[in-house]
């Protein structure tokens, strides 16, 4: 993919922001792809738009199918109610906890690095909420009636059932999607400010000028408003925690076996986190590439991405294990014969070695930084990774239905071509969104990424900065 | 005080940050109160350089979260143990255990649309028009220049010495601006 800056190509960097960038150079390389009229607009991002608006008709289709046919055109039946509805919910928002975590994990963490690629992770966690929560809210049946899950006064006199996990869903999910919209939105209003003052007509100036809020960038306001998103951090931080681990409780409050564990939340959360920053390095790679973002976004963050890729994913095979072991350990019939037939299963065992095969053996390449380096494995072993965890929440989810209890009740599961193409579909909505995203919104936080020259210009360590440089230029890395 | 009714202050223009936390020291050495600085990003220390008093933006947030504490309980206590009791699985009816995934979300959820919409609105926001946006070059001002305002408020406002003091503080430029 071309440039659209038309620079030459840039010598690869492992520092947070390449050497030379000053902070007009920052603005100028996050903002000149914006602000190019529409008839300057790249071709891969026609070509990439288009593509991701046939999908979200495919997606549109479906839904207007659900609606007037029912959830009949979908697998789900007895006994296993919870099909691709549920797995695609669950695999959509872990997705998004990533963006999450980088914005405000690693700020309370002190992460420098993660402000080049906070503000395109925070919109990856958004799109991917909306995506997650259309899931639910489609597969209700009546899907008009979607309300009734919020306590709300009403001429019935009732009111929601409060002790049920489906509803603590409602909440952690609507609060988690409003959170995030609101702090995306706060992150954004400076950069908005920006745009604003960089428009070169009049429609642009209208645009940004709306969106900015009138933001002028005193120092009052300045000092309010890093309260503000310090705040809004440690508020997401735990809240991310909370939304996966609700998640994990609409499952291990049930009683079936396999997923009444009490290592659920946990378990699920660090696969969210996995699965998280596997996406992120799906987007960061092409995105840094299309738009000559690589003195922003370096190596050094798509390294950082992929062991915290790794570390996570460790955790969620130890996650596995934990799994099997309790199933053994807990004596009880039913748990014994669920992991038996989870593992060696005939019907749905190719599911978990392949699972196997994803999260545990295709990770195991990144310990090598020289892995880490190479752009393309890094890319690969991503995809092997979002499919992996795709089929966790497939094996979570239908072993543990298909067969449970009494063999009398047991079923099979097979998807049809309506729960395909919704999640197909899916994919459509989430490229949409991050085509105009990319193309209509500032991909990196400008002002934080100046906040930051500024900061290392003073408490920044040349010395290490330096030993890394030898050390790196020794393995023929780029330092 | 002013000498033009309609003006609205004195600006200047620094090129670093460096440069204007030090400017801003001088000008409240100097005796001027009355003034704001207006960067690209935050500077860490320039709020206190201007002599700005810390947000209390925590305590408010901390009141609504506690607010969103108790709302979120009490909606489900009330809806599902007073107003329509709930028996689910011969739990108590205030199964509390039970309650605080959604006790937790509606804390967050308040404290954090406190923390957002309160820092806008404190800041004046939305505000289309301000008149330090009539300062020549302005634009700069989200990009990679400093400013400076001493304005007309102030009481110690005099324009031919806050426009020779402001030049001394070796600023770019130096600006009137009108309302």
């Amino acid at each position: 993919m071309a440039s659209i800056s038309g620079k030459p190509p840039f010598k690869e960097t492992n520092r947070v922001i390449a050497k030379s960038e000053t902070y007009a150079s920052i603005d100028d390389t996050v903002n000149k792809p914006i602000e190019a009229a529409p008839t300057k607009t790249p071709l891969w991002w026609w070509i990439g738009f288009v593509m991701a608006a046939g999908l979200l008709g495919v997606y549109l289709v479906t839904i207007t199918v659900l609606i007037t046919r029912g959830i009949g055109i979908f697998g789900n039946n007895q006994p296993v109610a919870w099909g691709f509805p549920i797995i695609n919910f669950v695999w959509w928002i872990g997705i998004g906890h990533a963006g999450t975590l980088i914005s405000a994990a690693l700020l309370l963490f002190r992460q420098p690095w993660r402000t080049s690629i906070n503000r395109a992770a925070e919109a990856m966690t958004i799109f991917a909420v909306v995506c997650a929560g259309l899931y639910p809210i489609l597969h209700l049946g009546r899907p008009w009636v979607f309300y009734w899950l919020a306590p709300y006064p009403n001429t019935f006199g009732l009111f929601p059932q409060f002790r049920s996990p489906l509803d603590w869903d409602l909440f952690a999910i609507s609060t988690y999607a409003s959170v995030s919209i609101l702090f995306w939105y706060i992150g954004l209003v400076p950069d908005f400010a920006t745009l604003r003052d960089r428009a070169r007509n009049t429609f642009m100036q209208w645009f940004y000028a709306l969106l900015s809020l009138g933001w002028n960038g005193s120092a009052k306001a300045w000092q309010r408003y890093m309260r503000a998103y310090l705040i809004l951090a440690a508020l997401s931080f735990p809240l991310v925690l909370s939304v996966h681990s609700t998640i994990a409780m609409d499952f291990a409050v049930g009683q079936l076996p396999g997923w009444n564990n009490t290592i659920m939340p946990p378990y699920f959360v660090a696969g969210a986190v996995f699965a998280g920053f596997a996406m992120v390095n799906i987007l960061a790679i092409p995105l840094r590439k299309a738009f000559g973002l690589e003195k922003l976004i370096t190596y050094r963050h798509i390294d950082n991405s992929s062991k915290l890729m790794l570390a996570t994913g460790m955790i969620v095979v130890y996650g596995y294990a934990v799994e099997l072991f309790m199933a053994w350990y807990s004596g009880v019939e039913f748990e014994r014969y669920m992991a038996f037939n989870r593992v060696f299963g005939a019907d749905h065992g190719w599911a978990f070695w392949l699972l196997i095969f994803c999260n545990l053996i295709a990770i195991q390449p990144l310990w090598s930084k020289r892995v880490r380096q190479n752009m393309t494995l890094v890319f690969i072993i991503s995809i092997i990774v979002s499919v992996g965890m795709w089929l966790e929440r497939y094996v979570i989810v239908v072993v543990t239905l298909t067969k449970d209890f009494l063999p009398g009740s047991w079923g099979d599961y097979v998807a049809t071509f309506w729960d395909y193409s919704m999640y197909l579909g899916s994919f459509g909505l989430f490229f949409t969104l991050w085509f105009l995203f990319i193309r209509l919104l500032p991909s990196i936080a400008t002002s934080e990424m100046k906040e930051l020259q500024h900061h290392d210009s003073h408490h920044g360590s040349d010395y290490f900065e330096e030993q890394r440089a030898e050390e790196f230029s020794k393995k023929g890395l780029p330092v | 005080m002013s000498e033009a009714a309609n003006l609205y202050g004195v600006v200047a223009r620094f090129d670093s940050p460096e440069s204007i936390l030090k400017a801003a020291q001088q000008t409240r050495d100097a005796g001027y109160e009355v003034i704001e600085a207006y960067t690209p990003f935050y500077i860490e220390g320039l709020d206190e350089n201007l002599g700005h008093a810390p947000t209390r933006l925590g305590w408010v947030v901390l009141l609504m979260g506690i607010t969103g504490l108790l709302v979120g309980f009490f909606m489900q206590y009330w809806s599902n143990a007073v107003f329509y009791p709930l028996n689910i699985g011969g739990k108590p009816l205030n199964s509390w255990p039970n309650f605080v995934v959604i006790t937790f979300e509606c804390t967050v959820l308040f404290s954090a649309f406190t923390a957002g919409l309160f820092m806008l609105g404190r800041n004046g926001l939305p505000r289309p028009y301000h008149p330090i946006f009539n300062t020549p070059g302005f634009e700069d001002a989200t990009r990679d220049k400093f400013f400076l305002c001493v304005e007309a408020k102030d009481e110690n406002f005099e324009l031919e010495k806050v426009k020779s003091f402001l030049s001394g503080l070796d600023a770019e430029a130096v600006s009137e601006v009108e309302y």
